[in-house]
């Protein structure tokens, strides 16, 4: 089928594999957008439950954009070792941090009053928008 | 799956890739790494931010505008219409990859003349997005959106989606200039000359990940 590097001339390359990947980036997109709306009507599934559901598709397409339109996957394996790891390690930081603000603002909520009464203060809806033309 | 090697190849010995790929290929593939994480900083920043404020404005309220219905409230519906452009447009962008891979120098001017209008189309999206939204009144420094408990929003939630969106709308137009500077040299049969389209490859490569970048802008922005 396909090889990597320079090809004959006048081999036919297969596109099938970069169809196929772009019905699947599009059923998940449309999977992703039919859930957003469905919560917003209905508030099912959970806010929480929904997050992980989204962040677990954004790395679907991720992986199927990397591994078909990028073509990591047909590279050579310590290459994509290469690629992969560090990506796995940066996986790790996102999480560290997200964890880490969640934890800054729950002591913080629990150790300051003021932060945690200043975020029930409501504020009025401004009338006017300042810079549209009417 | 990934690419087979005879078993006992020495690869390291020098006269060759030791991944079997192209020199430029590879370095393309690592300053790639290092601008996902130049974006993944800014998005753990807004992520850690984010988690950090008792409430946020809610992204069906601020972005849910449609060019040429007004008052309307059509949230998710144009972000949707953007990154179908966009992953549309990294379709073609394989397929003028795949042209080129077969030699075919029509199909290859084809496919990149229609990956440069997807991504020229994105910008515009995203210029009347941005419009739309200074309209509204938001801008560095300026929110006009509450949070969705109705406290008191900070201009973090404007300053971080101008800045990294703007940073992304950056790089597809710059991506948009090297895609119209490899039509030029398809045009002019460079890659006719040299026997190969490897550098189509790698303006593709960065086409992808700017595609990459924005399914991870969408879900942190719009969906999260």
């Amino acid at each position: 089928m396909e090889t990597t590097g320079r090809d004959n001339a006048h081999t036919k390359f297969d596109t099938r594999p970069i169809w196929r990947t772009f019905w699947v980036l599009l059923v998940i997109t449309l999977v992703e957008i039919t859930l957003a709306t469905i919560h917003m009507k209905t508030e099912f599934p959970p806010k929480m439950v929904l997050n992980g559901i989204y962040l677990i598709l954004t790395c679907a397409k991720a992986f199927y954009i990397i591994a078909e339109f990028m073509h990591l996957r047909h590279e050579i394996k310590n290459m994509i070792m290469t690629i992969a790891v560090p990506a796995c390690l940066f996986i790790w930081f996102i999480l560290a941090f997200m964890i880490d603000g969640a934890s800054y603002n729950a002591l913080r909520n629990r150790y300051d009053r003021h932060y945690a009464d200043q975020s029930k203060v409501k504020v009025e809806q401004p009338a006017e928008k300042p810079n549209s033309p009417e | 799956m990934a690419h087979v090697v005879p078993a006992g190849q020495k690869w390291w010995s020098g006269g060759k890739s030791p991944f079997n790929v192209e020199y430029g290929k590879l370095m393309m593939w690592y300053f790639l790494m290092s601008d996902s994480f130049t974006f993944g900083a800014f998005l753990i920043s807004y992520g850690t931010d984010r988690f950090a404020s008792n409430s946020w404005p809610d992204p069906n309220e601020a972005f849910k505008a449609f060019p040429g219905f007004p008052h309307t409230s059509l949230p998710l519906v144009f972000v949707s219409l953007m990154t179908f452009i966009l992953i549309m447009s990294s379709v073609t962008m394989v397929l003028a990859v795949a042209a080129g891979h077969s030699g075919d120098r029509k199909k290859v001017t084809l496919y990149m003349i229609l990956t440069i209008i997807g991504g020229l189309a994105f910008l515009s999206c995203q210029a009347w997005e941005w419009t739309h939204l200074w309209h509204e009144g938001a801008w560095w420094g300026r929110n006009p959106f509450q949070n969705a408990d109705h406290s008191q929003s900070t201009t973090n939630f404007t300053n971080f989606f101008f800045t990294i969106t703007g940073f992304h709308g950056f790089h597809v137009f710059s991506g948009v200039i090297v895609n119209v500077i490899m039509l030029i040299k398809n045009l002019r049969g460079d890659f006719v000359r040299k026997g190969h389209y490897l550098m189509i490859e790698k303006a593709g490569l960065y086409w992808h990940f700017v595609d990459l970048v924005w399914v991870f802008v969408f879900t942190c922005f719009y969906l999260l």
